[in-house]
């Protein structure tokens, strides 16, 4: 055979493999905690970054105040925010998400900040022609010229998560799927590698097609199909 | 049912970009139920007039009265824009309801019912033709002030039969309704059509040019009164435009 089996195991072996992690091995609860960790780091930047870019994206003076520390978090690199805080925070839970939070941060308050600035100012003078009141404007008005750039915000930012959640486990941390892959790296163990991408693709899939498309699809219903 | 009498009475009305006042000692009575056409050549005020009667833009010195209170703390008119302005996620019935929280779902569809689009309540504005997006959004102008309408070019970029259309359709709901109409128009022949009076504006700070009053009511004048109607006033308007 041209390549050792050991290092390009077969899809089949791979399946194999994640069927034995889930049922023997710690691959169900490790999956579990950095899902916890990117659910939890997502929805904080979430709202954190919404409130954030529609108050510069409202407010030219907190923009002109604000709007470098953003392009410098959007720019630091996220292993640094990660040593830093580690440093500062110990190798901890805090540490970690709050880690994944600063990084994904900066990225929902520009894509935020843009979809204000986008607003259309006709549906304000509409507002104000038929006297709307202020929380009915934001209802009908506001959140849905919003939505289309939190759903970018939230799909950009969730593959952001993925990615840096496990490279921060692999950084420090006691479990979950980053943690376990470094573990595996150690001993060459590309099978359980694979196995963990496996089943960690699998999550995402999930989230796809489950939670992100059919929301997306509800959401914005109303666009002209192109 | 009426509609209000409108008191305009501007003493300054300025924007930073122009270096002369918009409007100055502008002063304009409108009875009751009457329709009244302002038009002139683009730029010489009428739609800011228009936004000053509708309470939207109330940076200006002097008064706007509908029925002896100020514009801004009287009830909306209904306004129609020179874009339907309809909100693109929100379905036909549900855009007439966003604007006045009390309008039921059975109020709207009676509203688009009058303005010939029953069946198309949950279409999305894209599903709509162009003339059928500004027969909605007469259809909720009507549905918030059924007394007082502001119509901003209503017909601007329509091909002369929805042209035509709408203004059928205007004259049903203003024969059963008798609002107070203020009509902006860069165009005599729907001054002929629609108006009781038409009022030309000129000039910078604008003032009023001519003041038509038609003795033959809309809807009985006949296509040759109707020329004859708008070449006056297109002779008017041609006559007091300021020179390029």
């Amino acid at each position: 055979m041209l390549f050792p089996s050991r290092l390009f195991p077969t899809p089949t072996e791979v399946g194999a493999h994640v069927w034995t992690l889930a049922t023997t091995g710690k691959l169900l609860p490790d999956l579990g905690k950095t899902l916890t960790r990117a659910v939890i780091a997502f929805i904080v930047a979430m709202a954190l970054g919404t409130a954030i870019g529609i108050g510069l994206g409202r407010s030219r003076l907190a923009d002109r105040l604000f709007s470098a520390w953003v392009v410098v978090g959007l720019n630091v690199p996220a292993i640094v925010i990660a040593i830093v805080l580690y440093i500062w925070l110990g190798l901890t839970e805090f540490a970690l998400v709050l880690a994944v939070v600063l990084n994904k941060l900066p990225l929902v308050i520009a894509t935020i900040r843009e979809g204000v600035r986008s607003f259309d100012p006709a549906y304000d003078d509409l507002g104000r022609a038929f006297r709307m009141p202020y929380l009915r404007q934001l209802r009908l008005i506001s959140v849905p010229q919003l939505m289309p750039f939190v759903l970018a915000a939230a799909r950009t930012g969730l593959s952001l998560i993925w990615k840096i959640v496990l490279v921060f486990e692999v950084l420090g941390s006691d479990g979950g799927v980053g943690f376990r892959i470094s573990v595996f790296f150690q001993f060459f163990d590309i099978k359980g590698i694979f196995a963990y991408t496996t089943a960690f693709i699998l999550v995402v899939f999930v989230f796809e097609y489950l939670i992100l498309r059919p929301l997306e699809h509800r959401v914005l219903k109303w666009r002209q199909p192109r | 049912m009426s509609g209000p009498r409108l008191d305009i009475a501007v003493d300054g009305k300025r924007f930073d970009f122009l270096p002369e006042p918009l409007l100055e000692r502008f002063e304009l009575v409108v009875e009751p139920s009457s329709v009244v056409a302002l038009v002139g050549p683009s730029g010489v005020g009428k739609s800011t007039l228009l936004r000053m009667v509708g309470g939207i833009d109330t940076l200006f010195a002097g008064t706007v009265h509908v029925d002896g209170m100020p514009a801004a703390a009287a009830p909306p008119a209904g306004f129609v824009f020179q874009d339907a302005r309809l909100l693109p996620w929100l379905t036909a019935l549900d855009n007439i309801r966003a604007v006045r929280a009390e309008t039921t779902a059975a109020e709207a569809a009676e509203m688009l019912h009058r303005v010939g689009l029953s069946g198309f309540e949950h279409y999305f504005p894209h599903e709509l033709s162009g003339g059928m997006q500004r027969r909605v959004a007469l259809a909720r102008a009507f549905s918030v002030n059924p007394r007082l309408l502001l119509l901003d070019e209503p017909f601007v970029s329509l091909d002369r039969t929805l042209v035509r259309e709408m203004e059928e359709v205007l004259f049903v709901l203003i024969a059963s309704n008798r609002p107070t109409v203020l009509l902006v128009t860069h165009l005599p022949e729907d001054a002929a059509m629609l108006a009781d009076r038409a009022i030309v504006l000129a000039g910078r700070p604008a003032r009023i040019a001519a003041d038509y009053r038609f003795d033959i009511p809309r809807g009985q004048r006949s296509r040759e009164q109707r020329e004859a109607i708008a070449n006056e006033i297109a002779a008017s308007v041609s006559t007091r435009e300021p020179a390029a």
